[in-house]
């Protein structure tokens, strides 16, 4: 074996050579012990998409969510403060709520019948003087997570009491979220009702790389091209560009981790560039869309929010994808060959039921498992993970698309991708 | 009583199993085109998210919501080798049951179903939806035609099932 296909890695697993090439070990997607260094090393020190105050509109309101492998109840409680609080009695463990989602006036475990307020304080137990002296409610109540902050309504927790703050970690990943909430007149974006949640069978880190990976678009989604292309929208590259799509995007470096692409769009967006699939009757609806845009933003900005798509990574398993519609997923390890997706539609809050109606009709031609695209990128992640059970034979996997350029990364190189995995390299490897 | 009215009132349960067990037949033999033939000019095709089964697909984000030129393009992407989820395609084996006439609107018969569909894929577990159809129905030209399919599902979330990458 040559160095290229052992890797040459030392014991590291992913493994860099300037300009030269760029390798992760395909053990990062086989091993136990290392989903458990990413739960250590990651998970619990990063922070971890929780949910969108779109969600939690009334007091009381409430969703239970996976989060970082805890169970955590996302609240706004009586007094309108959201919460973020973990999800098992502090007398026995049981979780509290076993709702999906609700308005609630407190949370009763069903074990001993412990009862907690909506802000997690410890309201009653059940023959509370066999308690000792020096039993205190005031320090019973559920367990709130150690941090939770938001940027522009997206709620974001953190296990760790002594994380910088959010605003920090996500540097420039903040710039690519105003692009998204700057669709809305007002600023506030909303999670629209209905869940996508399923399973796929490969590692976490595959979903990472396939929501930003667009070198896969021409083989993996052919179909869904045809159907464009049936419809009548341009999906061919310019004749002489080198391009593999239609638009010549970027692949980008947002900091900490966090990457994105960068698009021209070609494949139409409900805010605000109109394509054939919408049909004729949406023209004018799309043209008043982009007008509000350049009165509110100016021509510059209302053409980077209109024209241009992105599908971001905020490391390490949030990804905004804002093309066809704007979906929000979060994923998370069931093991290392399984993940659990969890994925929404977000739109502006000042939409018509005609343009909501467009918008999920957008994000259905592409996205999700039902979709003309999200069932083929499932099926190459599961493939993937199936060949990996050679990883003793066949170890290493290339990422070295683009790696010699000078200039900026293509959205079909590989370079943002590296963006991730020296991110997850500097956490995992350096905790080993 | 109208006269589309009546003929709607006219059809019985036996008629509409007779299409339901058809319908299942040709979808298990992967006969799509056929199967977009047994469909209204104007059908729709819906799988609602399962946590929200009851929804309207213009405000809510359903798992599939297929107008029929997009149920036409589906099936387009179906026959093609590179729709990946499906190729090789899945075997699959549908059991139709508890079929009742729910009501009739005008012309539109309502007809609900229990299904039992078995999804079977090499070297993996069998992927068992479970649910029920709630189909409107029309006769046109004599013959009963499907004018919308609403499949939803009894799994609290689709786990396990992954995608519904074929005609559910």
């Amino acid at each position: 074996m040559n160095e290229r296909h052992n890797g040459g890695g030392n014991g590291r697993l992913v493994v860099e050579v300037p300009k030269t090439r760029f390798a992760v070990s395909r053990e990062a997607f086989v091993s136990g012990a290392v989903m458990r260094r990413e739960q250590d090393a990651i998970f619990d020190h990063c922070w971890i998409y929780v949910g969108h105050a779109s969600e939690l509109r009334n007091p009381g309101d409430f969703k239970t969510r996976q989060v970082a492998g805890r169970p955590v109840i996302f609240v706004r409680d009586r007094q309108g403060s959201v919460r973020a609080l973990i999800n098992s009695c502090r007398h026995r463990g049981a979780t509290v709520c076993r709702e999906r989602e609700g308005n609630a006036r407190g949370f009763n475990c069903l074990y001993h019948g412990w009862s907690y307020n909506t802000d997690g304080s410890l309201r009653g137990v059940p023959g509370e003087d066999a308690y000792p002296p020096g039993f205190d409610k005031a320090d019973m109540g559920l367990r709130a997570v150690a941090r939770l902050e938001h940027y522009r309504d997206f709620y974001f927790v953190n296990f760790d009491a002594r994380a910088e703050a959010l605003e920090t970690y996500l540097a420039d990943a903040k710039d690519y979220i105003d692009l998204v909430v700057d669709q809305s007149p007002s600023g506030r974006m909303e999670i629209i009702s209905g869940t996508q949640e399923y399973d796929i069978r490969a590692n976490w880190k595959l979903l990472v790389e396939n929501s930003v990976d667009d070198y896969h678009l021409l083989a993996t989604h052919s179909t869904w091209l045809n159907y464009m292309r049936n419809s009548g929208v341009n999906v061919t590259p310019p004749k002489g560009s080198g391009l593999l799509l239609p638009t010549k995007g970027q692949g980008r470096d947002l900091g900490n981790g966090h990457l994105t692409t960068d698009n021209p769009n070609f494949r139409g967006r409900p805010v605000a560039k109109w394509i054939s699939v919408y049909g004729e009757e949406a023209k004018a609806d799309i043209a008043a869309i982009r007008a509000e845009l350049v009165a509110r933003l100016g021509e510059a900005r209302a053409s980077r929010v209109a024209d241009t798509n992105r599908n971001l990574v905020i490391f390490p398993n949030l990804v905004i994808a804002d093309g066809s519609s704007v979906t929000v997923r979060h994923f998370y390890p069931l093991g290392p060959d399984h993940m659990r997706v969890v994925a929404w539609a977000l739109g502006p809050v000042e939409e018509t039921e005609a343009q909501r109606a467009r918008r999920l009709h957008a994000f259905l031609t592409f996205y999700g498992p039902g979709g003309f695209a999200t069932p083929d990128d499932v099926a190459a992640l599961e493939a993937v993970q199936q060949g990996y059970a050679a990883w003793r034979e066949v170890g290493w996997n290339d990422l070295s698309r683009g790696i010699a350029r000078n200039d900026d990364q293509l959205n079909s190189d590989e370079g943002h991708l590296r963006v991730f995995w020296r991110r997850w390299s500097e956490l995992v490897e350096a905790h080993a | 009583m109208s006269a589309p009215r009546a003929a709607a009132a006219a059809v019985s349960r036996a008629q509409v199993e007779d299409l339901f067990y058809r319908e299942a037949d040709l979808l298990d033999r992967w006969q799509l085109d056929e199967w977009l033939g047994m469909l209204g000019e104007d059908a729709v095709y819906l799988v609602p998210p399962n946590d929200k089964p009851d929804a309207d697909p213009r405000s809510t984000l359903f798992t599939i919501a297929d107008d029929i030129v997009r149920l036409r393009e589906r099936v387009i992407r179906l026959k093609d080798p590179n729709c990946h989820a499906e190729f090789p395609p899945s075997r699959t084996r549908r059991v139709i049951g508890n079929v009742r006439i729910t009501g009739v609107e005008d012309a539109t018969i309502c007809a609900a179903a229990n299904f039992i569909v078995y999804r079977f894929r090499r070297d993996t577990s069998p992927y068992v939806f479970v649910g029920q159809y709630r189909n409107r129905l029309r006769r046109a030209g004599g013959e009963l035609k499907i004018v919308e399919r609403r499949a939803i599902l009894d799994a609290e979330e689709l786990g396990a099932l992954g995608s519904v990458s074929f005609i559910l």
